[in-house]
């Protein structure tokens, strides 16, 4: 009967398919937290994008440094003015962009190098396998502020990029363990073997087979790997080595009014505030999309 | 028992050959020496930069350089503070127990903080209670250390001054006092350096100790205590949290780079005088031998913490030996 076939195989598919990403969204706008999350990320993304636009000010302008530095909040710079008179609200916006940017950037490095080193430890297994894990112990067992500091002091006065750089190579070893675990586990899966039996090549059995089943645990650890970044970039700008001044980061305005924090009070407290409602809600989406993996 | 110890201790072992592996690359990719400080100065000729060099066998064959650098390193001896003018060991050996106190004391703090927290949020799971403190965990999860710091800092002293600004005594008073005195001068000090960094750390224990205890609550063992008529306060006290601090133990090793990292940014805060300080001063007057000497002093002791960690937790779980 072609036609009872046909209304079976219809009643089969209970929605018209839906890709993966749309499905993993839903699922984790489910929760009122994870779209008020979403939302002030993507204000402060979208205040980042617009800097330019929005700023009342021009961020490295210094139009008086005697009669308009270090200016209390006020209508005219509402979080402000820096000790070169520069008007800190603009500062922070343009901040949100660098830190942003760095985050993001350098989360990229993080996860090609750790997808890449966890992926053939694990498939490679073995005695590469044995020592490619001790290498990663040792770096797990530096701090990757400390290591960044060894890296930094040895290179004052780093261009962004290379800042960049570092931070990416120094944010994959959690991650590539990961990879590592999940390879290993689902490397003798039937899948596999089928690939196997039909002849795929090693680099076609990881990269089309393997990888794909790792995407739920990469997104995980890219967004909260951005927030960690963010907080390390400020951190290490704070100890003056990070993003070379002027440029304005989240973390060298706070430097900027570090040696008088409390007549400066408003040049931590704003940066701040915007750095942690950014890694806030990156953690929120973080543990939202962890959740949603969980469930499946 | 004692097979799992020798079998970690060899692990940790190799894990800081490793590391000292990874610091000698961290030396010899810098640019230029790593005591550039010195070396770029116009004022120290050229004479006197051969002799340096040959000083610190920067002449020799790379393979050859790494073999003393490990030599010494196994002698104890981690270069040349230029900023001290002492060994870097002896610098970083006068700063460690201050580090050492402070760490201490956030460890058990924010554990025991982070402990009850998660229990009063179980204990009330689903309320306004649980939610609003599952609020504060995660900022405080979030929150970068320094800027929680400089934060504490404006409010405690400046603000509402009931703490003394920095440092570890009172740098003028203290060496006038009594005893008793002296100890009060002491804890005072220690009082708010100690109590940010406790409160920075017990925001992840909460969430992580939280999420242990709802993972056991619908074990069978609960069900029956509960059929057994206990009341819901000894289920969560003799049953649930008995075996949610299991995985709480290898947390202790695993919190312990971010209370180390924490309390680098810490001492800077509040003029610490520990390791923290002493390695972030370094930064600015570019003593190299100084800062390497820290991430190596400070590896050892992450690895240790969870050497002692994991030793723990075989100890409380026997499954683990087997292994």
């Amino acid at each position: 009967m072609p036609g009872q076939i046909q209304e079976s195989a219809l009643t089969r598919i209970p929605r018209p398919r839906e890709s993966a990403f749309a499905l993993g969204l839903r699922r984790i706008l489910r929760a009122p937290s994870s779209r008020v999350a979403l939302a002030i990320l993507a204000t402060i993304v979208l205040i980042g994008l617009l800097a330019p636009f929005i700023s009342p000010y021009d961020p490295a302008a210094q139009p008086d440094v005697v009669a308009l530095k270090s200016l209390a909040p006020s209508l005219a710079h509402p979080f402000g003015t820096d000790p070169y008179s520069r008007d800190v609200l603009s500062r922070v916006i343009y901040g949100a962009r660098l830190s942003l940017a760095i985050g993001l950037l350098s989360t990229l490095v993080s996860l090609t190098l750790g997808v890449a080193y966890g992926a053939i430890a694990g498939y490679a297994g073995g005695v590469a396998d044995a020592f490619m894990m001790r290498v990663l112990d040792a770096f797990l067992a530096i701090p990757r502020l400390l290591l960044l500091l060894g890296i930094l002091v040895a290179w004052p006065q780093l261009s962004i990029g290379a800042l960049i750089l570092f931070l990416g190579l120094t944010g994959w070893f959690g991650l590539s363990r990961i990879v590592r675990g999940q390879v290993l586990a689902l490397k003798h899966a039937e899948f596999v073997t089928a690939a196997q039996a039909l002849g795929a090549s090693r680099r076609r059995i990881l990269v089309r087979h393997l990888l794909p089943n790792l995407i739920s645990p990469i997104v995980v650890a890219a967004t909260v790997g951005v927030a960690h970044v963010i907080v390390l970039e400020a951190g290490l700008s704070y100890l003056g080595i990070g993003v070379p001044q002027p440029l304005a980061s989240w973390g060298n305005i706070i430097q900027d009014g570090a040696d008088q924090v409390a007549a400066l009070w408003w040049m931590s407290l704003f940066p701040g505030l915007f750095m942690v409602l950014t890694v806030m809600t990156l953690n929120i989406l973080g543990e939202a999309l962890r959740d949603a993996h969980d469930r499946r | 028992m004692l097979p799992y110890f020798a079998r970690r201790l060899a692990q940790a072992a190799v894990i800081v050959a490793f590391v000292a592996a990874i610091s000698f690359a961290l030396i010899h990719l810098a640019p230029g020496d790593p005591f550039s400080a010195v070396m770029d100065n116009p004022n120290v000729s050229e004479s006197v930069r051969q002799t340096l060099r040959a000083q610190y066998g920067l002449d020799k064959p790379l393979p050859e350089q790494f073999a003393r650098y490990v030599g010494s390193l196994a002698r104890g001896d981690l270069g040349w503070s230029f900023s001290h003018d002492r060994p870097v060991l002896d610098v970083l050996a006068t700063a460690l127990p201050n580090t050492l106190l402070l760490m201490g004391v956030a460890l058990v703090g924010s554990f025991s903080l982070g402990i009850l927290v998660a229990l009063i949020q179980v204990a009330r799971r689903g309320s306004a209670t649980d939610h609003a403190l599952s609020g504060v965990t995660l900022l405080l999860f979030s929150m970068p250390e320094f800027w929680f710091a400089i934060l504490a800092l404006l409010a405690f002293t400046y603000w509402l001054p009931i703490f003394p600004v920095g440092g570890a005594v009172d740098a003028v008073m203290h060496d006038y006092m009594g005893l008793g005195a002296r100890i009060g001068d002491r804890l005072r000090h220690l009082t708010l350096p100690a109590l940010t960094l406790t409160v920075l750390a017990a925001g992840g224990v909460a969430r992580y100790q939280r999420a242990a205890l709802l993972e056991v609550l619908p074990a069978d063992y609960i069900r029956t205590a509960r059929l057994k008529g206990l009341t819901e306060r000894e289920i969560l006290r003799r049953h649930a949290l008995r075996n949610a601090l299991l995985p709480t133990i290898s947390l202790i090793g695993l919190s312990f780079p971010a209370l180390l990292t924490g309390a680098f940014f810490i001492e800077k805060i509040f003029a610490w005088p520990g390791m923290g300080l002493a390695v972030v001063s370094a930064i600015s007057s570019r003593d190299y031998p100084l800062v390497v000497g820290g991430v190596i002093i400070g590896s050892i002791m992450v690895t240790l913490g969870s050497l002692i960690a994991d030793v723990l937790y075989a100890w409380a779980d026997p499954r683990i030996r087997a292994h």
